[in-house]
């Protein structure tokens, strides 16, 4: 690996323990490059959660660092972290988080107007091309209760793109939808690494899921007891 | 900033009819505020006006504040001199050099002066005495600095000129003598000097203790009643501009030595009730506005106690800990700012309800009704004491919610 491009995630030793001294994530280091489709696995409890948010700036670790595009991110102030998860990472969690009282477009609008980049028009055209790309230009004006639980969660992808993350993060997508839903969010996964250069890291507990991704992590007790690229 | 306003806008909706409870507290809150701060307002300006209509705005009285000092005092002012049985010189009352002084006061731009003579005198008509106090005047002078004129509403002013020993009284005292314009009667000073004096004309100013006790003559001729030949013993003053009465009072105080009240000393009591007045009405309206607040920190606690999971995800897409305080904040001066609107709408309409309420009895003013004053600085101040009201009372809810901890909701969703 060439040392001047530094990787685009990187946990150098992470330890992550509550102050009751329960330990959720334990001496964990991983690289994470562009265009990598990874699936954390493990069974409940082992920390694939909280690996996660260590990765996604949520979450600062007890020990070690988590680097972002190369920079140490334990100097960064809570609000910095906040603008670099607003600039540069995507979320999606098990359940969609959309805000109930907001239109879907509106929805995925929210992380554009907070970022404020684009002016409204552009915006908008922003967030209508994202759903579209999911297949959502008709539910667009609808609010998230009218949506079915696959439209929630691909509203929910598309405002996790909404201002081109480098990184999407993904906790238990799947684990609201049935086996085709959940089966076209992989879909747009491994098309959003593979078409567009994005590194997605999903927590799923489905085995079978996690065969689509091209790299597995497997997490025992809050220890990365496997790592392994699909050939 | 439009961004959080929206959202801020969007949670409020959700809950909308526990909204509206607290923003008709906060509504109530500031209706009372406007309606019994019009009524006091409305009063006090009224008292304040009748103040400064009837009575001059500046008194030069022929008294010093302190005694004059003895000529030891001066010799010695640091010394340890004490007099004690001083037996004051007998010397001519009144108002020194008065003509000069007057010339001097009427340089002063805005300012209207007038020399009069007060004395008590006895009114004698038939078999009825009536102690009254004469002042005599300079019709000239005189109007331009009091309402008499505008008082009388029998005879004229110039009459007193026209005709010998005539005399202005108060309708109180007309009633009590039993006269009518044209009758003579006799009055008869403390010196006494006795005159015939002819009745020319009768006023009223709602003040009973004036009506019933005074009269207007000549200053010459009270002068000649009273037996005080040349003498002034008060000068009195209007001024273009009111306020400018205390600091006047006091440089023509200093300059000429002369005790000069002004109206605001004289009516010092008043004003201090006024005062009080207004500081028990601002405590009710605060206790008021105190409870509207709990209301509002209600609805924004709720909010941010259902709103938990809308907050994690803010926060996970990069809401900052300063974007959800303020967001809540906002919340809270939106409840605040839709109270405080409302609020001064049904405030207007208490006013215009009070207003329509008339009394049985007429008071000596000759008011049968509420005076209202129509002030919007008192609805300004009412809206601004509700928002900041409903902004401090969101800030705990806010703050609360600015530091919840994403993973924590994320993780108990799930």
């Amino acid at each position: 690996m060439n040392n001047a491009t530094p990787a685009l995630l990187e946990a150098q030793h992470i330890t992550r323990r509550l102050p009751e001294g329960v330990t959720l994530v334990q001496d964990a280091s991983l690289k994470v490059e562009r265009g990598e489709f990874i699936a954390i696995t493990g069974p409940s409890g082992s920390g694939k959660s909280s690996l996660l948010y260590l990765l996604g700036l949520l979450d600062r670790p007890t020990e070690g660092r988590v680097l972002l595009e190369g920079r140490d991110t334990a100097s960064l102030s809570t609000a910095e972290l906040a603008n670099l998860r607003l600039a540069r990472l995507g979320f999606v969690f098990q359940f969609h988080f959309l805000l109930p009282e907001f239109s879907t477009l509106d929805n995925v609008l929210i992380p554009i107007r907070r970022l404020g980049r684009l002016k409204d028009s552009a915006a908008r055209t922003q967030a209508m091309k994202l759903l579209e790309a999911l297949g959502m230009a008709e539910a667009a004006r609808k609010l998230p209760e009218q949506l079915s639980g696959g439209m929630r969660q691909r509203a929910a992808i598309a405002r996790a793109l909404a201002n081109d993350p480098a990184i999407i993060l993904a906790d238990e997508p799947t684990g609201n939808l049935d086996t085709r839903n959940a089966a076209a969010v992989f879909d747009i996964f491994a098309r959003l690494a593979a078409e567009e250069g994005r590194a997605i890291l999903v927590v799923t507990h489905d085995a079978e899921l996690a065969k689509r991704a091209n790299r597995r992590i497997h997490l025992v007790d809050g220890r990365i007891v496997s790592d392994s690229r699909a050939g | 900033m439009s961004l959080i306003f929206d959202l801020a806008r969007g949670m409020l909706s959700r809950r909308r009819r526990q909204t509206l409870v607290s923003v008709m507290g906060v509504a109530l809150g500031v209706a009372f505020f406007i309606a019994i701060a019009s009524l006091m307002r409305g009063f006090q300006t009224y008292f304040i006006e009748q103040v400064i209509d009837v009575q001059p705005h500046i008194i030069v009285k022929d008294e010093t504040r302190r005694p004059l000092p003895q000529a030891v005092e001066i010799a010695h002012p640091e010394g340890a001199v004490a007099l004690s049985g001083v037996k004051p010189t007998e010397r001519v009352r009144g108002i020194r050099n008065a003509a000069e002084k007057i010339a001097i006061l009427e340089g002063i731009p805005g300012v209207f002066s007038s020399p009069i003579l007060t004395g008590q005198a006895l009114l004698r008509y038939g078999s009825r005495d009536v102690s009254v106090s004469i002042t005599g005047i300079e019709p000239a002078r005189y109007r331009r600095v009091s309402n008499l004129e505008k008082d009388l509403f029998q005879g004229r002013m110039e009459d007193l000129r026209s005709t010998a020993n005539g005399l202005i009284i108060g309708i109180g005292l007309a009633q009590k003598l039993g006269v009518v314009l044209g009758d003579s009667i006799i009055a008869v000073s403390p010196k006494g000097v006795s005159l015939q004096m002819k009745i020319v004309g009768i006023f009223r100013t709602g003040l009973t203790t004036l009506d019933n006790q005074a009269g207007y003559t000549l200053l010459k001729v009270n002068q000649i009643l009273q037996d005080r030949p040349n003498v002034v013993n008060q000068i009195l003053l209007r001024l273009d501009d009111v306020t400018g009465a205390e600091p006047l009072a006091r440089q023509i105080e200093a300059r000429f030595g002369d005790r000069s009240e002004s109206w605001e000393e004289q009516n010092r009591n008043v004003l201090t009730v006024f005062v009080i007045q207004n500081a028990i009405m601002y405590s009710v309206t605060g206790a008021i506005l105190l409870v509207a607040a709990f209301g509002i920190y209600n609805i924004i606690s709720t909010v941010v106690f259902e709103k938990t999971r809308d907050i994690a995800i803010l926060k996970s897409l990069g809401f900052t800990e300063g974007d959800i305080q303020w967001l809540f904040l906002l919340q809270g001066m939106i409840a605040g700012l839709l109270g405080a609107v409302l609020g001064c709408v049904l405030g207007q309409i208490m006013i215009e309800g009070l207003a329509q309420i008339r009394f049985q009895t007429e008071t000596p003013a000759g008011n049968d009704r509420f005076l209202l004053a129509h002030d919007w600085r008192i609805f300004a101040v009412a809206s601004f004491f509700a928002i900041l009201a409903a902004s401090i009372a969101a800030v705990v809810p806010a703050r609360r919610a600015a530091r919840l901890d994403p993973v924590q909701t994320i993780r108990g969703a799930a």
